[in-house]
């Protein structure tokens, strides 16, 4: 008999316990939650680039998403040491050709994967990309190839609507 | 507060000191015995206080002028600079204002270093201490976020982008630091808001961390146990008051130099250009006060590890208490303990120069050798130090070397090594 009740009492307890925890939860996730991106913000998700002007070896930087792409319109010799590495040199290995849809052109995030200051074109040691933030050296495919960044300058989702125009996002 | 029975005077004091023992309160803090041997390192504490006071006046009054928006905000800064009354003194006071905080915070660390202020039974004034820092460093981070600069905001990419180096969650929790894909306008409006509320966290701190200190009282330069009230303490007011004051005047005077006379040297002149997504500066440096930390971030090739060991530095702080393992507090009767503590002085001030520097080449590895001591001073030396060194004889208390009727041969010595 006062065995059962003490099951009942434990079960009340844990029943409340869980009630409780679940309310708490779902105020404080509101809280939390509004700090996210917001509608607005996604709501500006892609950008339309005329690459019409870009002269052959010669970069654009525009704004997506708040942060710099850079768009490279790359010499064949450029295509061809970026093609010519070996896969065991790279610190995070991705072909280029995995990079660069269209070998002339590459689209990348102009944001180095360190702490997200934006690299320079045309410096460091591989011809690519310097960070002048902490020295991270990108080779002409944008990959990691010295210094603290863990991996490449990313790929965002792109497309070419005809020669001229990129859509990003 | 019950240290003994207080009695206000007057008949009115009495009828509300019934109700909310207030008067009780204050004749605690004016009466409170205080070693009576404290030097000018103990002054510290009331200037921090200052400081604080000062960086809450002078930021309530730039609210009043500053837009947090990321359109407005550079031009905003400039508004209070040019047309606000008297605003370029209330920003140069605010801006430099930080530093000076900065500066009296690291000499009251630095004196309980020495001091072995940590040590039992002070620990939670200690670890409360070291949240103050913490909160202390967020606030001057966002702070200078705030004139939406070209340094304003890369700094602030740089740092939220630690945090992705968590892995997994690392990316999702820089998105929603930013509340969007990167530091933008909503960035700027909630580091406003925490900048706003952070120095209240820090004063309710600041009682706590008092409160605390008042449980066994101050630690003092013999750091030996004092019987309070004795012939080893005098009361807090008028003593402590007229020394505390004096030492906030000298303060206010280095203070009033940097604002009156160079007003930007601790600045960076990048932070006049307007913030600019598309271009980072080529040298990107924190305010000098996080400097060491920065250059222990860099030393380590690799992100997490960076990160890990950047925030390690500060923690490892709060575990100071346990990992000092020496039982005599102050440095005074520590001979080795003396000479370490002065190596990891230089070693601080060593990591805040290389941290200034560009991280390659033979900076890069003087950053590596003192930052693999630092970490070396706090878990390897320090906990082995106190059951090999040999400590000098420690007086029983603060009277007897000066005034003991039975010269102690060995404390008589100890004061002419002193001298």
């Amino acid at each position: 008999m006062s065995e059962k009740k003490t099951e009942r009492r434990e079960f009340l307890f844990t029943a409340s316990y869980a009630v409780g925890a679940v309310g708490v939860g779902a105020v404080i996730w509101p809280l939390v939650d509004q700090m996210n991106p917001d509608a607005s913000v996604k709501a500006l998700a892609s950008t339309e680039v005329d690459v019409s002007s870009v002269e052959l070896g010669k970069a654009i930087t525009v704004l997506w998403r708040g942060k710099p792409v850079f768009i490279k319109r790359r010499t064949p010799e450029e295509i061809v040491e970026a093609r010519a590495v070996k896969m065991e040199d790279l610190k995070d290995p991705q072909k280029d050709e995995d990079r660069a849809k269209d070998p002339e052109w590459l689209v990348m995030l102009g944001v180095c994967t360190h702490l997200g200051c934006v690299p320079l074109n045309d410096k460091g040691d591989y011809n690519g990309w310097f960070c002048p933030c902490h020295g991270s050296h990108y080779d002409t495919s944008g990959r990691i190839r010295k210094g603290p960044a863990p991996t490449n300058m990313e790929i965002p989702k792109y497309e070419f609507v005809n020669s001229n125009t990129i859509i990003i996002g | 507060m019950s240290d003994h029975e207080y009695v206000p005077k007057s008949k009115f004091g009495k009828w509300f000191n019934d109700r909310l023992p207030l008067l009780s309160l204050g004749n605690h803090l004016a009466d409170y015995p205080t070693p009576k041997n404290l030097n000018y390192w103990w002054t510290f504490g009331g200037i921090l206080t200052f400081c604080l006071i000062i960086q809450i006046v002078t930021g309530l009054t730039l609210a009043m002028h500053y837009i947090a928006h990321a359109d407005f905000a550079f031009e905003s800064v400039e508004h209070i600079m040019r047309d606000v009354n008297y605003g370029w003194l209330i920003r140069y006071i605010h801006s430099n204002g930080a530093s000076m905080f900065f500066l009296a915070v690291y000499i009251h660390i630095f004196r309980s270093l020495f001091y072995g202020s940590y040590k039992s039974p002070r620990e939670i004034i200690w670890i409360i201490g070291i949240i103050i820092y913490l909160l202390m460093m967020a606030a001057a981070f966002m702070g200078y976020v705030l004139p939406w600069g070209q340094m304003s905001f890369w700094g602030a990419t740089v740092i939220t982008n630690l945090f992705s180096a968590i892995p997994f969650v690392g990316e999702g929790i820089v998105q929603w630091l930013w509340g969007g894909y990167s530091v933008g306008n909503p960035t700027l409006t909630r580091f406003f808001t925490l900048h706003y509320l952070i120095p209240f966290l820090i004063l309710g701190l600041v009682a706590l961390h008092i409160w605390a200190l008042h449980v066994p009282g101050n630690n003092n330069p013999i750091g030996i146990d004092v019987k309070k009230p004795s012939r080893d303490t005098v009361p807090f007011h008028p003593y402590i008051v007229i020394k505390d004051g004096f030492a906030l005047l000298m303060f206010m005077i280095v203070f009033a130099f940097f604002v009156f006379y160079s007003p930007n040297i601790l600045g960076h002149a990048d932070n006049y250009i307007e913030a600019n997504p598309m271009v980072t500066p080529a040298h990107i440096v924190p305010e000098w006060y996080l400097l060491p930390f920065y250059a222990i971030l860099r030393s380590i090739p690799d992100k997490l590890m960076g990160v890990v060991a950047m925030l390690s530095a500060i923690l490892i702080l709060a575990a100071l208490p346990w990992l000092d393992t020496s039982k005599i507090r102050s440095a005074v009767f520590r001979p080795l303990y003396k000479q370490f503590y002065w190596i990891l002085v230089a070693d601080v001030i060593i990591l805040g120069y290389v941290g200034a520097m560009p991280a390659e080449g033979l900076y890069l590895l003087i950053a590596r050798v003192t930052t693999a001591y630092y970490f070396i001073h706090f878990l390897m030396i320090l906990p082995i130090l106190g059951f090999k060194e040999k400590t000098l004889p420690v007086p029983l208390s603060i009277t007897e070397p000066v005034l003991g009727s039975h010269p102690n041969q060995s404390t008589v010595k100890k004061k002419e090594n002193l001298n």
